[in-house]
């Protein structure tokens, strides 16, 4: 009988766990992965390079693609280098809607990757939890851009437009009576705020009924504790950011070390693992929903006390309002020129970076003086993430894999781009 | 702010001296170009020296200069940009090699220093054709099986050479050169400084 040492399997790219487009070429010794080769670019759609051939304006909306799990937080790293760059002053009430608007899309990432790394595991139900509020936060994203998922919301200089005063409600139809749509539609009667700060207020319960599904849970434990270690060290060598290297014990959060927008108002704490594992991680990025829920909540006191202008009045990079643009020719010729011609920004390069839900999310921009960008380029924190997969799943067994491709919390959208 | 990039051109002066081409401040970013003999020492020192340590590599990308203000770029054409982070002193550093042959761009390797450089120098391959001595396993990584070209180039078109399409006779995908027609919606457009300004 011929002694065979190693098989090569591939896993991916069409497969359920592989969160995506990921193809794996998996050599196995037995049941034990020697090496990983991850093959990407299957969803490769040259966004640097299309948004080389677009003006400022016209490459927004791809940036809610990139990450298309968590769409606001690619958006606020592409502004802020646009406001970087050209030096815009941005009103202090669209810094409280981006940094409440962010925070809702930590939640939904994180309710996605919950939910979605839970099922890969083998817990069903948390799957089925999570979804659930993520349709409320969801409903929020439609009230406020019209679009439940790609919202392009964000201005260089503001936001699109103001929080608005009511909510979309559902109808009556064959499946729900007249009763059961009021019921659905009791916390839906004021304004987006007043959704939001009923879902503040509910969350926190929720979050505990995912912890009591999953945090004790025996069979959870031996999936994920002591799985994908990465020490301090190591994480910080391959360049892991975001709740990837917290859960390493590593304190390192852009919004506390290099605040954006107005972090450095609010109160909130950053958790931290201990030993770098699987189950750290998972309980790091608990802990950082419970947070989230403590921001959205004070951006919520302060929008309530704080009305003012969401965009800036520099009409060389924001629209003026519709009403003057109609009767005054200096605006008229503003609003043609910025939607002809797009903006100049002064040439120059910046890198701006926020925290996203996966890690430090950056966009360098190099501008020649023109309309559009010179180069524009995503740094993905899942790219570099998904870098590290060789390395993590060294010697573990094959079902570990999906539990480490979860861990790393990957979407195809960013790493690809 | 301006203290810490007062304390960090210092301590960068004094230890890479005659490496460093240039040292330029704007917008709160510190960026050095250096030259690209002798480029590993540099990098070992910015992340091991004492007041530098940046121990982790944020970002690395390619640059074509090509056709930066419509061609008015004098000097190399492509370049390697990174972007470090210290945690240990809170700052970035911006840092860039140009490639001393246009033709056949070539750079040093950074993979052995900070490991996640693997990647992105396969990218910076893969996407710019810039060759990276040392590197263990230099592959293409974002484009198809089979690619040729280099897409970011500046002189490689949007739409690409080839496209993609279903035969139903040998039912299969095949490649065949690309049919759309290049288009510009809205033109780029270079205005004299302070085009505009009250």
């Amino acid at each position: 009988m011929p002694e065979i040492k190693n098989y090569t399997m591939n896993f991916g790219p069409q497969h359920p766990a592989a969160h995506g487009v990921l193809r794996l070429v998996l050599e196995l010794d037995g049941e034990v992965v020697v090496r990983a080769d991850p093959h990407i670019g299957l969803l490769h759609r040259a966004t640097e390079k299309l948004a080389e051939h677009k003006t400022y304006l016209q490459s927004l909306p791809y940036m809610d693609r990139l990450d298309y799990v968590s769409m606001l937080s690619n958006e606020h790293a592409y502004v802020l280098a646009i406001e970087k760059l050209a030096g815009i002053e941005v009103p202090l009430r669209a810094q409280y809607i981006r940094v409440m608007f962010d925070e809702i899309t930590r939640l939904l990432n994180h309710l996605m990757w919950l939910g979605a790394h839970g099922l890969d595991i083998g817990a069903m139900t948390v799957f089925l939890y999570c979804f659930r509020e993520r349709e409320d936060l969801m409903d929020a994203y439609e009230a406020v851009s019209g679009a439940r998922m790609h919202a392009a919301y964000y201005r260089p200089g503001g936001v699109y437009r103001d929080l608005p005063d009511t909510m979309p409600q559902y109808e009556a139809s064959k499946i729900h009576n007249a009763a059961a749509i009021r019921k659905m539609n009791a916390n839906r009667q004021g304004s987006l705020l007043d959704f939001l700060e009923d879902f503040t207020s509910r969350f926190p319960k929720h979050v505990d009924e995912y912890e009591t599904l999953l945090t004790d849970n025996r069979i959870w434990k031996q999936r994920t504790v002591g799985i994908g270690v990465l020490s301090p060290e190591r994480a910080t060598a391959l360049g892991i950011t975001g709740p990837m290297l917290r859960g390493s014990g590593v304190e390192w959060d852009l919004r506390k070390k290099q605040p954006y927008a107005v972090y450095d108002r609010l109160d909130f704490d950053i958790p931290v693992g201990r030993n770098g594992d699987t189950y750290d991680r998972y309980l790091v990025r608990v802990e950082e929903m419970r947070q989230s829920n403590r921001i959205i909540r004070q951006c919520i006191d302060w929008l309530r006390l704080n009305p003012g202008p969401v965009i800036t009045a520099n009409h060389k990079y924001a629209p003026p309002a519709r009403e003057s643009m109609k009767q005054n020719m200096e605006e008229l010729i503003h609003h043609f020129k910025l939607f002809t011609e797009g903006m100049h920004i002064s040439e120059g390069e910046a890198y701006a970076s926020v925290e996203h839900p996966k890690g430090e999310f950056g966009i360098y921009m190099v501008s020649d003086g023109a309309n559009k960008p010179y180069r524009l380029k995503i740094r993905a924190p899942g790219f570099v993430h998904l870098s590290a997969l060789d390395e993590m799943v060294r010697g573990h067994m094959i079902a570990d894999v999906v539990t480490i491709i979860g861990t790393q919390d990957i979407v195809f959208g960013e790493i690809d781009r | 702010m301006t203290t810490d990039m007062q304390s960090l051109r210092d301590e960068l002066t004094s230890l890479l001296a005659e490496k460093l081409v240039s040292i330029h401040e704007a917008l709160g970013e510190t960026t050095v170009v250096i030259k690209l003999s002798g480029m590993l020492d540099v990098m070992t020192q910015l992340r091991d020296a004492k007041g530098l340590r940046f121990a982790q590599m944020i970002d690395l990308c390619g640059m074509d200069y090509s056709e930066y203000r419509e061609g008015q770029w004098e000097g190399r054409r492509f370049a390697v940009v990174y972007h470090l982070l210290s945690h240990a002193h809170n700052r970035r550093l911006r840092v860039r090699v140009f490639a001393e042959d246009d033709d056949f761009p070539v750079i040093e390797s950074v993979s052995g220093i900070w490991p996640n450089a693997n990647w992105f120098e396969r990218e910076a391959f893969d996407l710019f054709g810039i060759i990276f001595t040392g590197h263990p396993d230099l592959r293409r990584i974002l484009t198809d099986y089979g690619f040729v070209g280099n897409p970011f180039r500046k002189d490689f078109p949007l739409s690409g050479h080839v496209e993609m399409r279903y035969d139903p006779e040998q039912q299969r995908v095949v490649y065949q050169p690309v049919t759309v027609e290049p288009r510009v919606v809205t033109p780029r457009i270079m205005r004299e400084e302070n085009y505009g300004s009250n």
